[in-house]
């Protein structure tokens, strides 16, 4: 490894969780003002790196190097101190409170808070920096590109000079990461170092100056951006040369099942992260989905998707329109549902595998009998759907917050795919998956499809959402901006939808203001801040 | 009784029963704000109460009393903030526990140290404030102790710390927030901790008065339910001091109302008159209901290594 | 299924079984120490009041007697706290369901005494569960914290008591506040001659039982457990969690209402003031103590009731107040809290997430 006069060193950083090891003797070099990005599939062990180097984790073994001094970082408060900011995949941010007081928070050496000040010393930086803020709007109001503005001048505030980002471009539409790749390059050219954590190789193919590939927690390669392309990089991210083109083999749909005209709902109460979205919710969507059709539902993040699903499962009362469900087969389950957070929607963490399989049903046969639970067919039950399934567990007793990600979606989908629903609601479903489960999921899926079962497949990941599909809807706000057939759709005329059809002009524009200076989006939001600013500080 | 003299009157029992109310109001509401659940203020009401008393009975000391149990309330606020915050105990069983177990050791002790039956206690003086004491009315805000006067410092005080310091931003942030406090380099073990050991001290006072100014004497379970009106109270202010403050006196005036009726000789029987502050808390609570958004950290234990 | 999982099992069984003797032990330590502080001898004190709770026949029938309110409460408790729900309004729940039996236990002179207990029984139960519902339908309509409504509620249902007894239900010519008694028909019978133990301890062992087998065989106990683990998971489920708390808060509230009406049909054979010592908040300690196992709480209820029974003695013959069993419990309550927190930490971290 070469000498370095300044930058960050990392030199054989190992962590393990219990027997997991997520970091296995990592080793990795970045010079000053060098962009370099860290490419790995879900559970390589990139976040578990970045949260050592932010001092959320301690490492078992390892010792990291600033400018060749060795240093030791304890606590986020040392990571801080030594200049390494980090920007989480989730946002550190408190939605309760304004920009200013996030910015400043923990930063400040005197008591007293001086918020006016602060405001103006913020406008400044932002402006410096490109990235305009309303200072005094509270976080949890703030559109999700905002929100990372205000992530990025948190770190800047602290005059970071290594800034960790963690899969920034998630959230963001296709226009605002253009505009943030710009934001990188600048903050580059100014010393700032950066790594750039990510699964995207297009971005990081656009943006960094080297690269790194993990891949199960172990450094498999470290290239130039120019000495390398997609194609190499691709297979190092992935050990064997798995093909994902899933893209389903046309079959003509059938009749409609799931028939939704003209629906109005308000934000999901269900779930706790609807909370910041109340003001999103469904106005007015109509959509239909037929028997052995996968629909898919692209979008960013908060666009009423979580509505939509959770009021087609019947958890949240529609305003107005209506739901039609009709199944042919007269089924037993009409509707399934694979919820968006497997730990805390799907299961019960500290029930059986057998137990969990019967959450839907345990009241009925022949589960139940004249009250009393009957042993013996839950066993059966969770015997079989163990085999059908693939549950690697080595008994049905096993609680489900002992198995993995992977396993615990396979019990989901046993579940919920038990009886032959007519309607599958599909929400994230592979989000956090290795490959070989985003598989096993994606391939039960299309076979319930040949079954003949209406699917609604919705996710936020494009690639993922438009490989599955045969009809892609985009939603935005609430709405359905449009539907299109999935075979000929393109990556960038959906992710110009997303945005939504009759805005895309000027979020194109906000863009390029970016460069020069305030965008028509944050003097919206500075006057809706100031609206909002009159109810004071919220209780 | 002339009408001015009832008025001052009921004022000046109005004053008297919102001070210990506040004080751990103000105190559970600061511990609450920081993501820690507090149902434990009763306890620390008692601790704080048999505390001065005890000293007070031993030294006749009155500030000794006061400064021993703000001490008393601090260390049981501590044991809360270890079981909550270092031992990850569930809140809700934690301050539970700070109840029981001050309610059965201030029962035993005052049985150790009393055991001549009630005793009565030296009081703490009021202070009155020359001139302003003599206006009609509103002349009783002018002629408390001490420890209303600090408590009307205290207000302020506690606004401007929660709204207006470095301080008072950490301990929303970790009430909120606490992984994004934490990378932003707060101390959640820390805010926290000061936090509850500051509210266990407020309580420490708020019994201090019930037992030196109140009664003058102590009595077993002598806080009756006093920290869960508090509790009511901080729910009822949405964790503000100043709204708190003015749920207490709503309290406070309910139980002076109970007390003036019952002098008065109406025929009204007195068990239905002192339910009146409990039913005035459940309705004020109920009334509320969906509009008071609580810290949404509150009871959450904050574990760092958690993936 | 493997034999290391087996005995993993076991040990974690094993864990949860001895954590809590430990608390146990530890609350009686300080308590020995609180008692050395009075100058009094703990050991004198500790046999003192174990061989009168145990071993003598009037202590043992005090300590049944005891034993039944407090187990007939600590189920209440412990089947909210199976969905999640902290019931802390025992104690009020008590005092209802003491006047709904002693309603119906005077209302009626002449039915026999196979339809009038169980009625009596009935109306506390149902007074109970009434007034537990009224936090299950705060909580469930208006989402109020149970917590703060129940204990709010004790206050009101106690001071309700006692104006009902000085008042309107109090007994012609009686000294003190308390009311007629009710008809021998509606009496819980005494089950040891010339003591007051009464036939309550047989339906709180009877309710245990049946909870025991209800929580691990039935769907309603499945159900139950769902909604308190986790009712997020239960309600995308297609549970119906607000109905399940609401039912579960009733049901608890009516079982600490039965645990009233064994005060009165049982042992009072009327309606006092205050009748209660606390039995609720003891029943919150025992709950937790027994690890929300149903079988459990008559073992927990039995010992805190021989802490209760054998005090007195303890204090003429130690000269250690009473009140020293007061604190013992509530550091009991401290220790349990801090053994459970610290078995959570030993227990391995999860591989993966």
């Amino acid at each position: 490894m070469s000498e370095l006069e300044s930058g960050l060193r990392l030199v054989g950083i190992t962590k393990q969780f219990g027997p997991f090891i997520a970091n296995n003797s990592i080793s990795l070099t970045v010079p000053t003002g060098c962009i370099h990005g860290l490419l790995g599939e879900n559970g390589a062990g990139k976040s578990t790196l970045m949260n050592i180097l932010s001092g959320l984790y301690q490492p078992d073994e390892g010792k990291i190097f600033l400018d060749k001094k060795p240093i030791d970082i304890k606590t986020p408060a040392d990571a801080i101190k030594h200049g390494i900011g980090m920007i989480h995949q989730h946002f550190m941010l408190v939605p309760q409170l304004t920009v200013v007081e996030n910015i400043v928070l923990g930063s400040a050496d005197s008591l007293r808070l001086n918020i006016k000040a602060q405001a103006k010393e913020i406008t400044q930086l932002g402006k410096d920096y490109g990235l305009e803020v309303p200072p005094l709007a509270r976080v949890g109001d703030l559109p999700v590109g905002i929100q990372q503005r205000v992530e990025i001048l948190k770190v800047l505030y602290r005059q970071a000079r290594i800034l960790i980002l963690d899969e920034p471009t998630a959230v963001l539409t296709p226009a605002e990461i253009t505009a943030f790749l710009q934001v990188l390059r600048r903050l580059a050219a100014r010393a700032c170092t950066i790594i750039f954590i990510s699964h995207k190789l297009d971005e990081v193919m656009a943006v960094c100056d080297e690269v790194t590939v993990l891949r199960q927690g172990n450094v498999v390669a470290t290239r130039a951006i120019a000495q390398t392309n997609r194609t190499e990089l691709a297979r190092l991210m992935v050990d064997r040369s798995v093909e994902i083109n899933t893209r389903p083999i046309p079959q003509s749909a059938g009749k409609v099942i799931l028939n939704l005209k003209n629906v109005w709902a308000n934000a999901a109460a269900i779930s706790a992260q609807s909370k910041t979205h109340a003001i999103l919710a469904l106005r007015g969507l109509s959509l239909q989905v037929r028997a052995g059709e996968i629909v898919g539902i692209a979008g960013v993040d908060g666009n009423g998707q979580r509505e939509l699903a959770d009021a087609i499962a019947g958890l949240i009362p529609i305003q107005k329109g209506t739901i039609e469900i009709g199944s042919e087969a007269a089924a037993q389950q009409p509707i399934a549902y694979i919820p968006e957070d497997r730990q805390q929607q799907g299961l019960i963490l500290s029930f059986s595998i057998a137990h969990n399989l019967i959450l839907k049903a345990f009241s009925k046969l022949p589960f139940c009998r004249r009250w009393i639970l009957q042993r013996a067919e839950i066993a059966a039950h969770a015997k079989s759907a163990i085999q059908t399934f693939d549950i690697r567990a080595a008994s049905a007793q096993l609680k489900a917050g002992q198995l993995s990600g992977g396993n615990q979606q396979k019990v989901i989908l046993a579940r919920e795919l038990a009886g032959e629903p007519g309607v599958i609601i599909a929400m994230q479903p592979t989000r956090g998956l290795d490959i070989g489960a985003i598989a096993a999921v994606q391939q039960s899926l299309l076979a319930q499809r040949s079954r003949g079962a209406a699917i609604l497949y919705i996710s936020t990941e494009l690639e993922d959402v438009m490989a599955m599909s045969d009809r892609l809807a985009v939603i935005y706000r609430g709405q359905l901006v449009d539907i299109l057939e999935a075979s000929s759709a393109t990556l960038e005329q959906v992710g110009a939808l997303m945005v939504g059809s009759t805005e895309i002009k000027e979020s194109l524009a906000t863009a390029e203001k970016l460069e020069t200076g305030v965008s028509p989006e944050v003097k919206a939001l500075e006057t809706n801040s100031s609206a909002t600013k009159g109810k004071g500080e919220r209780l | 009784m002339s009408s001015i003299d009832f008025l001052t009157d009921f004022l000046s029992a109005c004053l008297r029963l919102t001070v210990p109310l506040a004080f751990a109001a103000i105190g559970g509401l600061l511990s609450e704000r920081s993501g820690v659940l507090n149902i434990g203020l009763e306890g620390l009401i008692l601790t704080g109460a048999f505390a001065s008393a005890a000293v007070a009975f031993s030294t006749q000391q009155v500030w000794l009393a006061i400064a021993i149990a703000c001490c008393a309330g601090a260390l049981m606020g501590w044991i809360h903030a270890y079981l909550c915050v270092s031992l990850n105990v569930n809140q809700l069983v934690s301050g539970l526990a700070i109840n029981l177990t001050a309610a059965g050791l201030t029962t035993y002790g005052a049985r150790l140290l009393f055991n001549t039956g009630t005793v009565a206690l030296p009081p703490l003086s009021s202070l009155p404030i020359p001139v302003l004491q003599h206006l009609p009315i509103l002349g009783v805000f002018f002629q408390q102790d001490l420890l209303f006067y600090l408590l009307l410092l205290l207000l302020p005080a506690s606004t401007y710390g929660l709204f207006h310091t470095q301080w008072g931003l950490s301990l929303r942030a970790v009430g909120n927030a606490p992984k994004a406090a934490d990378t932003a380099g707060v101390s959640v073990a820390r805010i926290r901790y000061v936090s509850v050991i500051l509210c266990g001290a407020l309580c420490g006072l708020a019994g201090a008065y019930l037992a030196l100014v109140h009664v003058q004497f102590f009595a077993e379970n002598m806080s009756a339910g006093k920290g869960f009106i508090a509790l009511a109270a901080l729910i009822f202010g949405r964790w503000h001091p100043v709204t708190t403050t003015l749920a207490c006196l709503l309290f406070g005036a309910t139980e002076a109302l109970q007390l003036r009726i019952q002098a008065f000789g109406l025929n009204i029987p007195y068990q239905l008159l002192a339910m009146l502050p409990y039913i005035t808390a459940l309705f004020a609570l109920a009334g509320l209901a969906g509009k008071a958004t609580p810290p949404a950290a509150l009871g959450l234990p904050y574990a760092k290594e958690k993936r | 299924m493997t034999i290391a999982y087996r005995q993993a099992v076991l040990k974690s069984g094993l864990r949860a079984a001895l954590s809590p003797l430990i608390a146990v032990a530890a609350a009686l330590t300080v308590g020995a120490l609180l008692m050395l502080l009075a100058g009094a001898s703990p050991i004198a004190a500790y046999s003192a009041l174990f061989r009168q709770a145990l071993t003598t026949y009037f202590g043992f029938a005090d300590t049944l007697t005891k034993t039944t309110p407090l187990l007939l409460a600590s189920l209440g408790v412990l089947v909210a706290l199976r969905a999640g729900q902290f019931n802390l309004g025992a104690e009020g729940q008590i005092y209802m369901g003491g006047l709904g039996s002693l309603l119906v236990g005077l209302a009626f002179s002449d039915l026999p005494m196979v339809i009038h207990l169980p009625l009596a029984l009935l109306g506390g139960f149902a007074f109970g569960a009434a007034w537990g519902a009224i936090a299950g339908y705060l909580k469930v309509a208006r989402g109020l914290n149970e917590v703060l409504t129940t204990l709010l509620l004790n206050y009101i249902a106690q001071y309700l008591i006692s104006y009902l007894v000085n008042g309107p239900l109090k007994a012609a010519n009686a000294p003190s506040p308390f009311s007629e008694l009710v008809a021998p028909s509606a009496y819980l019978p005494t089950i040891l001659g010339k003591t007051q133990a009464h036939a309550g301890i047989f339906l709180g062992i009877a309710l245990s039982t049946l909870l025991t087998l209800a929580f691990a065989i039935t769907a309603w106990g499945y159900r139950v457990d769902a909604v308190g683990q986790n009712p997020v998971a239960a309600r995308y489920a297609g549970i119906s969690v607000n109905r399940t708390i609401l039912q579960v808060i009733a049901l608890s509230g009516g079982l600490a209402g039965l645990a009233g009406s064994s005060e009165v049909l049982g042992l009072k054979r009327r309606l006092f003031e205050n009748f209660s010592p606390g039995y609720g908040f003891d029943a919150l300690a025992i709950a937790l103590l027994s690890r929300g196992n149903p079988a459990v709480v008559i073992l927990t209820s039995f010992f805190f009731g021989m802490l209760r029974s054998g005090a007195n003695v303890m204090q003429r013959s130690a000269s250690v107040p009473v009140s020293i069993i007061y604190a013992i419990q509530g550091l009991t309550v401290l220790f349990v809290a801090i053994s459970l927190a610290l078995e959570q930490q030993v227990q391995s971290p999860k591989p993966d997430s």
